[in-house]
C-alpha cells in the first residue's frame, strides 16, 4: 500500500521499537524492508470531510471505529458490523465502501466522506437529504446515513439514474423499516425525475 | 479483534517471504481487501500475530490486460468492481465480468479483490460460528449432517458438506484459468487444481502452500460465455446455485462447451456431461439446451433441507447457456450504475 500516509508510517515504526526490530527480520536481505506497525497504538491522520483528524489507533482498528470513537463522527452507523447492511457506508476517495470491514490504517492518505460531509459547510443540505425529508424516506432513521452516502455516490457518477440503477447502487443497504419506495422516490426527485408515487409531505 | 502487527510488504514476493513457514511470525495472515479476513478476526476464528497487507499492491497499473499470446491477465488485487466493468472482460470473457458483478454488494465489490474472492472461506454457519467445533476447525463432526443443512452441498461424499462460496472460481474454471504464484518453486497452478474435496484435507479448501501468494490470474478469452445465479435475496447474497458456461459456436452450432457450477459442492463443480451434451446442439435449439441442463442434476444427493438446490442448479445451467449465446438479457438487478 504505497499510498499510506507517510507521517503515519514513519511515526508508527519509530514509535514502536519492537516493531522496527521485526521489520528488519521480516525483510531479510531486501534493501526495502516491509514497514511494520503495532500492535500498540500508532499515530494516524485521517482526512474526513476535508478535515484532518489526528489519532492514536491500534492496527486492528476499523475505519468505522476510528470515525465514531476517535474522530467523534457518529453519523456513520454500526449495525451488522459484517458488511451485510450498508449502515456504515462511507466514500473513500469518492468510492462507496463499508467502513466496518476496512482497517483505518488502510485509509491513511485517502479522502473520506461520511454522511456529515454531504451538507455544505454553511449547512445547506445535499439535494438528496432535502428529498429524503420531503419524501419521508425514513422511519427509525438508523439506515439513513448509509442510504444517503450510497445515493450520493450514485448521483456523483450518474446524474439521471434509472430505477434499476438506483436499486442496484443501493443493493447493499438494508432498511429494516422497509422504507424503500420512499427512498427510491427521493433519489428520483433529487435527480430531477418523477417519483414513482408522489408521496411527498409538505 | 485481538491486536496484531500490520506488515506492509512492498511486493507480492516480499509478502510471500513474510508469510513463509518458519518466518518471524507464529500465525501471519495475508490480507487483501480484508472482507473475509476481518470477518474471521471479528468472529474469533483467526487470531493472527501479524496481518500481511497486500491491499493495493499493483493498484497503480491496469487491473486487466491482454497478453501477446491472446490470453487475458487479471491482477490479484483487481477489485470485483473493476472486473465487472472492465471492457476487455465484457467483450472477451463475459462470464468473468458477469460473475464479479453479481457477487456481494456495490460497496463490497469496490474493496474485494479477485484473489481474495477465490480464497474466501466457506459460509457454512457451523464453520462461521466460533461455538461449533466442527470438522473444519479440527473438531470431530460435521454438524450439517444432522443439523440445519439448507445451504449445504448436494454433491460430494463428505465428510464435510460446505459449498464453494466464490463467484469467480467457476468462471475461471470454464476459461482454463491459471493462478500465478510467487513464494515457491512453481510459478502457477491451474484453477482446476486450486481446490480439493474435504476428504483430501479438511482444514483448508485450497492447495496453496504456506508462503505462496497469488500475483495474477490468466485465462483464455471466450466471448460466448455466460453466468447465472439464483440467490435467496436477489439484491445480494451468496448464490444458492450458480452456473458458468463457456461455448465455442461455429455457424450456429455449439462446437465446444465447458460448464461449471458453484454453491452446490465443496469445490467449483465441473459438469462435463452437460458440456458433452451441449456439443453439436444448434444455438437456437432450446429443447436440446434444456435437456443438456437437466444432466447437471446427475449424481446429486441432497441432504434433508437442500433438495431445492437441484432445480436451481438445472435452471442456472440452462439460463447461463442462453446468456452465453446472447439469448437472454440480464435481469435488471445486474445492470451496473
Ligand atoms: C454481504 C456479503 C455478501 C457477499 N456475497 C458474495 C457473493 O455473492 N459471491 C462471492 O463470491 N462472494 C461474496 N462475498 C464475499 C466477498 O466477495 C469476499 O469476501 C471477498 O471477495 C474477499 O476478497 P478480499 O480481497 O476482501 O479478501 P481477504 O478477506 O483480504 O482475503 C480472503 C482470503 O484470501 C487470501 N488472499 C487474498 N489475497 C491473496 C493473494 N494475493 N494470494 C494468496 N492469498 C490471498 C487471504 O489470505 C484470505 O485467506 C460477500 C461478502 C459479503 C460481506
Ligand atoms: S455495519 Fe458495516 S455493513 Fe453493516
Ligand atoms: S428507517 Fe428504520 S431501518 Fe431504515
Amino acid at each position: 500500500m504505497q499510498s499510506l500516509g507517510v507521517s503515519a508510517a514513519a511515526a508508527s515504526v519509530a514509535a514502536n521499537a519492537e516493531a522496527t526490530a521485526k521489520s528488519g527480520r521480516a525483510g531479510g536481505s531486501d534493501g526495502d524492508a516491509p514497514s511494520v506497525m503495532g500492535p500498540n497504538p500508532i499515530d494516524l491522520t485521517l482526512t474526513v470531510n476535508g478535515v484532518k483528524h489526528a489519532m492514536k489507533v491500534e492496527p486492528c482498528t476499523t475505519l468505522l471505529e476510528a470515525l465514531r470513537l476517535h474522530a467523534g463522527l457518529t453519523g456513520t452507523k454500526e449495525i451488522c458490523d459484517r458488511g451485510s447492511c450498508g449502515g456504515c457506508s462511507v466514500l473513500i476517495d469518492g468510492v462507496l465502501a463499508v467502513s466496518c470491514l476496512m482497517l483505518a490504517i488502510d485509509c491513511a492518505g485517502a479522502s473520506i466522506t461520511t454522511v456529515e460531509g454531504l451538507a455544505k459547510a454553511d449547512g445547506t443540505l445535499h439535494p438528496l437529504q432535502e428529498a429524503f425529508i420531503r419524501h419521508d424516506a425514513l422511519q427509525c432513521g438508523y439506515c439513513t446515513p448509509g442510504f444517503l452516502v450510497a445515493g450520493a455516490w450514485l448521483m456523483a457518477s450518474t446524474p439521471k439514474p434509472t430505477l434499476p440503477q438506483i436499486q442496484q447502487a443501493m443493493a447493499g443497504n438494508i432498511c429494516r423499516c422497509g422504507t424503500y419506495t420512499n427512498i427510491f422516490n427521493a433519489v428520483l426527485e433529487a435527480t430531477g425525475q418523477r417519483p414513482l408515487i408522489d408521496g411527498t409531505i409538505a | 479483534m485481538n491486536p496484531f502487527v500490520l506488515v506492509q510488504p512492498r511486493s507480492h514476493a516480499q509478502a510471500a517471504k513474510v508469510m513463509a513457514a518458519g518466518g518471524s511470525y507464529r500465525l501471519p495472515v495475508l490480507k487483501a481487501g480484508g472482507i473475509d479476513v476481518l470477518d474471521h478476526l471479528k468472529e474469533g476464528l483467526l487470531s493472527p500475530d501479524a496481518v500481511v497487507n497486500v491491499r493495493r499492491l499493483g493498484a497503480e497499473g491496469p487491473a486487466v490486460t491482454r497478453l501477446a499470446d491472446g490470453s487475458i491477465r487479471i491482477e490479484a488485487g483487481a477489485t470485483l468492481a473493476q472486473l465487472a466493468s472492465d471492457p476487455i472482460l465484457l467483450a472477451d470473457a463475459t462470464v468473468v465480468a458477469q460473475s464479479a458483478g453479481s457477487a456481494a454488494t456495490p460497496a463490497i465489490r469496490n474493496i474485494a479483490s479477485a484473489a481474495g474472492n477465490l480464497l474466501q472461506r466457506p459460509r457454512c454457519w457451523y464453520y462461521r460460528h466460533a461455538q461449533f467445533e466442527c470438522l473444519k476447525k479440527g473438531g470431530s463432526m460435521c454438524f450439517a449432517v444432522d443439523g440445519e443443512n439448507a445451504h449445504h452441498a448436494i454433491f460430494g461424499p463428505g465428510p464435510c458438506h460446505i459449498v464453494h462460496p466464490s463467484n469467480l472460481a467457476p468462471a475461471l474454471m470454464v476459461l482454463d484459468g491459471q493462478v500465478h504464484l510467487t513464494g515457491s518453486k512453481r510459478d502457477r497452478i491451474a484453477a482446476a487444481d486450486l481446490f480439493h474435496m474435504p476428504d483430501k484435507g479438511i482444514l483448508s479448501e485450497h492447495n496453496l502452500e504456506q508462503g505462496e501468494v497469488i500475483t495474477h490470474l490468466t485465462l483464455r478469452p471466450r466471448p460466448t460465455s455466460g453466468f447465472h445465479a439464483v440467490k435467496a435475496k436477489q439484491s445480494f447474497d451468496w448464490p444458492s446455485a450458480l452456473a458458468c458456461v463457456s461455448l465455442r459456436v461455429e455457424e450456429g452450432v455449439i462446437r465446444e462447451a465447458s460448464v461449471c457450477a458453484g454453491a452446490v459442492a465443496p469445490v467449483p463443480w465441473m459438469l462435463p456431461r452437460v458440456g458433452a451434451a451441449l456439443k453439436g446442439a444448434k444455438a437456437t435449439d432450446d429443447a436440446a439446451i434444456a435437456a443438456a441442463a437437466e444432466l447437471a442434476a446427475e449424481g446429486a444427493k441432497p441432504m434433508r433441507d437442500n433438495g431445492y438446490k437441484v432445480a436451481l442448479l438445472v435452471a442456472s445451467v440452462r439460463r447461463a447457456t442462453l446468456r452465453a449465446l446472447g439469448r437472454e438479457t440480464p435481469s435488471f438487478r445486474e445492470i451496473r450504475p
